[in-house]
Formats: C-alpha cells, sequence, structure tokens
C-alpha cells in the first residue's frame, strides 16, 4: 500500500516529506530503541515510535525505511525535519498510542 | 583540580573532525583542566593516543567509552591501564551490535595520530547499543578496577531517567553526571531521592570550543586513576563548575 494512502486511511499529519508520499510500506516496525530498529527492521516498514531527536533519522535512512510516525502528538526535533527532508523519509504523526496505531496499521496491510 | 571527564574525538561518527588529540589537549590548557576523560561512543581506541600526548603535556587523560547499554542508557566508564583498557575494549567489541557505519549519514568514524595521519577507520557503527544490561556493564567496569558514571542523567535521551526513568536501587554508581545545560537546582528539587549521590559536570564536548564548558573541582593531593576515583566518589553539587 501506498503511504499516501495509508496517510488518509489513518488521518495522519504530514511533518515533512510530503512528496515522498508515492513510497510503498510492506510493512511496520514498533519501538522506541534505536538499536533495536537498527538490527530488526527491514527496508520499506513505517517505523512506529515516540523519538523525536535526529538519530532517528539516521537510523531509518540506514535501514531504508518507507517513512516514521510519531505518536501520542510527539513532534519531531528542527534538525530531524531537516535531515527528513535530505533523505527523502517522510515522517507522519498521530495523536494515537502506538498500541493502537500499530493495531490499525496491522489490520490496513494485512 | 578541574576535571571534564566526557570528550568525544573523531572517532564518535558525531564528533567534529577539528577534535583530534593535540587540539583537545591544546584545549584543556587553556580551559586549566587538569583531568580529561576521552569517552567516544562505545571504543576506547583513541584514548591512549590522547593519554600520551597528555602526559608530556601536564594533562591526566583518564582512558576509557561512552558505553550504551542494552537499554540504550550512556554510561561513563574509565579503566587504569593498558592492560583493563584493552580488556575493556574486547568487551566492546564482543558486544557491539555489527552494523556497517554510513559515513554520509552518521559521519566518519577515525583513528589519527597527533600529526592527524588516519591510522584506522572504523566500519563498524559505534552509536549502536552493546549487548549488555546496565548491570552486566557495571558488573564488568567494577571487575576491572573502573570507575562507572550515568551519563547526562538530566537529559531527554539516552539517560539512565529518560531510558528506565529511576535510578535502581542496588546499581553501584560511582557518581552521576550532569550535562552542561541541566539546571540542576531545579532538577535535584524534582528528584530529591537523588541527594546523596556523588556527581559530576561534563561537557560531552563534540566541537572543540565545547571543552571544559563546565566541569568538575575534584579534592585530591595528587592526580593518579585511584585518587580520582576516590574523588569522583566523594563529589558533591558543591564541587560542580557549571559555566
Amino acid at each position: 500500500m501506498k503511504l499516501k494512502e495509508i496517510k488518509e486511511k489513518l488521518d495522519l499529519k504530514v511533518f515533512s516529506g510530503e512528496s515522498e508520499l508515492d513510497k510503498e510500506v510492506i510493512g511496520g516496525y514498533t519501538s522506541d530503541l534505536l538499536s533495536d530498529v537498527m538490527g530488526h527492521a527491514n527496508e520499506g516498514q513505517l517505523w512506529i515510535t515516540l523519538q523525536t531527536h535526529k538519530n532517528v533519522m539516521g537510523v531509518a535512512s540506514l535501514k531504508d525505511l518507507a517513512g516514521i510516525i510519531l505518536v501520542k502528538g510527539f513532534t519531531p526535533d528542527a534538525d530531524t525535519v531537516a535531515l527528513s527532508k535530505s533523505e527523502g523519509i517522510p515522517i507522519l504523526g498521530t495523536e494515537m498510542e502506538a498500541f493502537e496505531l500499530s493495531g490499525k496499521l496491522y489490520n490496513l496491510l494485512n | 583540580m578541574r576535571a571534564d571527564l566526557h570528550i568525544h574525538t573523531v572517532l564518535s561518527p558525531c564528533g567534529d573532525i577539528e577534535m583530534s588529540p593535540l587540539a583537545i589537549i591544546n584545549r584543556a590548557k587553556e580551559r586549566s583542566l587538569d583531568i580529561i576523560g576521552v569517552t567516544d561512543h562505545n571504543s576506547t581506541l583513541m584514548a591512549p593516543i590522547i593519554k600520551e600526548i597528555g602526559e608530556r603535556e601536564g594533562v591526566y587523560v583518564l582512558c576509557g567509552a561512552e558505553v550504551t547499554t542494552i537499554e540504550e542508557v550512556h554510561i561513563l566508564a574509565f579503566v587504569d591501564g593498558s592492560k583493563a583498557l584493552t580488556q575493556l575494549q574486547e568487551y566492546l567489541n564482543r558486544y557491539l551490535m555489527k552494523v556497517p557505519n554510513n559515513p554520509d549519514i552518521f559521519g566518519y568514524q577515525l583513528v589519527v595520530n597527533e600529526s592527524e595521519e588516519v591510522l584506522y577507520q572504523e566500519e563498524n557503527l559505534l552509536i549502536g547499543a552493546i549487548e549488555q544490561s546496565l548491570d552486566e556493564v557495571e558488573r564488568f567496569v567494577h571487575s576491572l578496577g573502573g570507575i562507572f558514571i550515568p551519563a547526562h542523567i538530566d537529559k531527554a535521551s539516552n539517560s539512565l531517567l529518560s531510558q528506565l526513568g529511576f535510578l535502581p536501587p542496588d546499581l553501584s554508581v560511582d557518581a552521576l553526571e550532569f550535562s552542561a545545560n541541566c539546571k540542576v537546582d531545579s532538577f535535584i528539587k524534582n528528584n530529591a531521592y537523588l541527594i546523596g549521590n556523588s556527581f559530576i559536570c561534563s561537557s560531552d564536548a563534540h566541537y572543540i570550543e565545547d571543552v571544559g564548558r563546565c566541569s568538575t573541582l575534584l579534592e585530591m593531593n595528587s592526580i593518579s586513576f585511584e585518587s580520582i576515583k576516590e574523588a569522583v566518589k566523594r563529589s558533591g553539587l558543591e564541587n560542580l563548575i557549571l559555566t
């Protein structure tokens, strides 16, 4: 499913990378430990997290993730947004908690 | 003795390219630092090179690393002597997750000598976590006779308080570190249970101008690893030099 479609269906806010929403999403990964994501997330997945600092973007880029969704109304730091634009990986956001968002995304993709 | 025990070098991916051995020692002298700690992310490889220059220039260099535990808590770990330092490095090599660095995203990870010649480039990303818990790292560092200090406990990421929410009562710490920007008074007011611990304040410098931007006044008669360790364990809020 395209990221754009997920954005519409889950009513997600777009913080950065508006032009990159045509990306194909093949799954999701929910974790707040960067090292866990580094070790176990796969290319093309959407990453659900509450971490907002710029190393998040570094890890997303390293793993070729489709994008990041920040939960619980968290907003990305300014340098995270800058890196998101240069790496071409969108950051989206929601007021939902990780549990609820993960469940909804799981149902959408399966 | 004035000490800044948390300094990164060109080896840390986020460390500025200006953070070379000689530049760090020169800056430490300018800032009247008697003691510095070399603490790259999950690697000790630059520390002995800086120590050698420090010995010549009259700056005592504590050798160690800023270790990332599996909980992603940052810990300052220092050990005495080349044998223990090798053991610490082997421990980090063994347990650090194996993910290749991408220098375009994270920055280069270089070991350089005094003349700034590149001796080695670390291929494995150093900002990952090691597969060892806080307790395991504490036991290992202390088994080497080392110093164990949870780093920047006031920070919102990668600190003991951000990751666990509290200081576990059974964790044996030699001191707790504040970051340069910490409002110590209000922090202590909000975390009154921490009173009674020892505290230090360090720069966590990634850029040369930040070396010594805050420091700790360690009380001792002569400088040695053991006297620093004892002084760190006695260091109170009154020993912090925050500006």
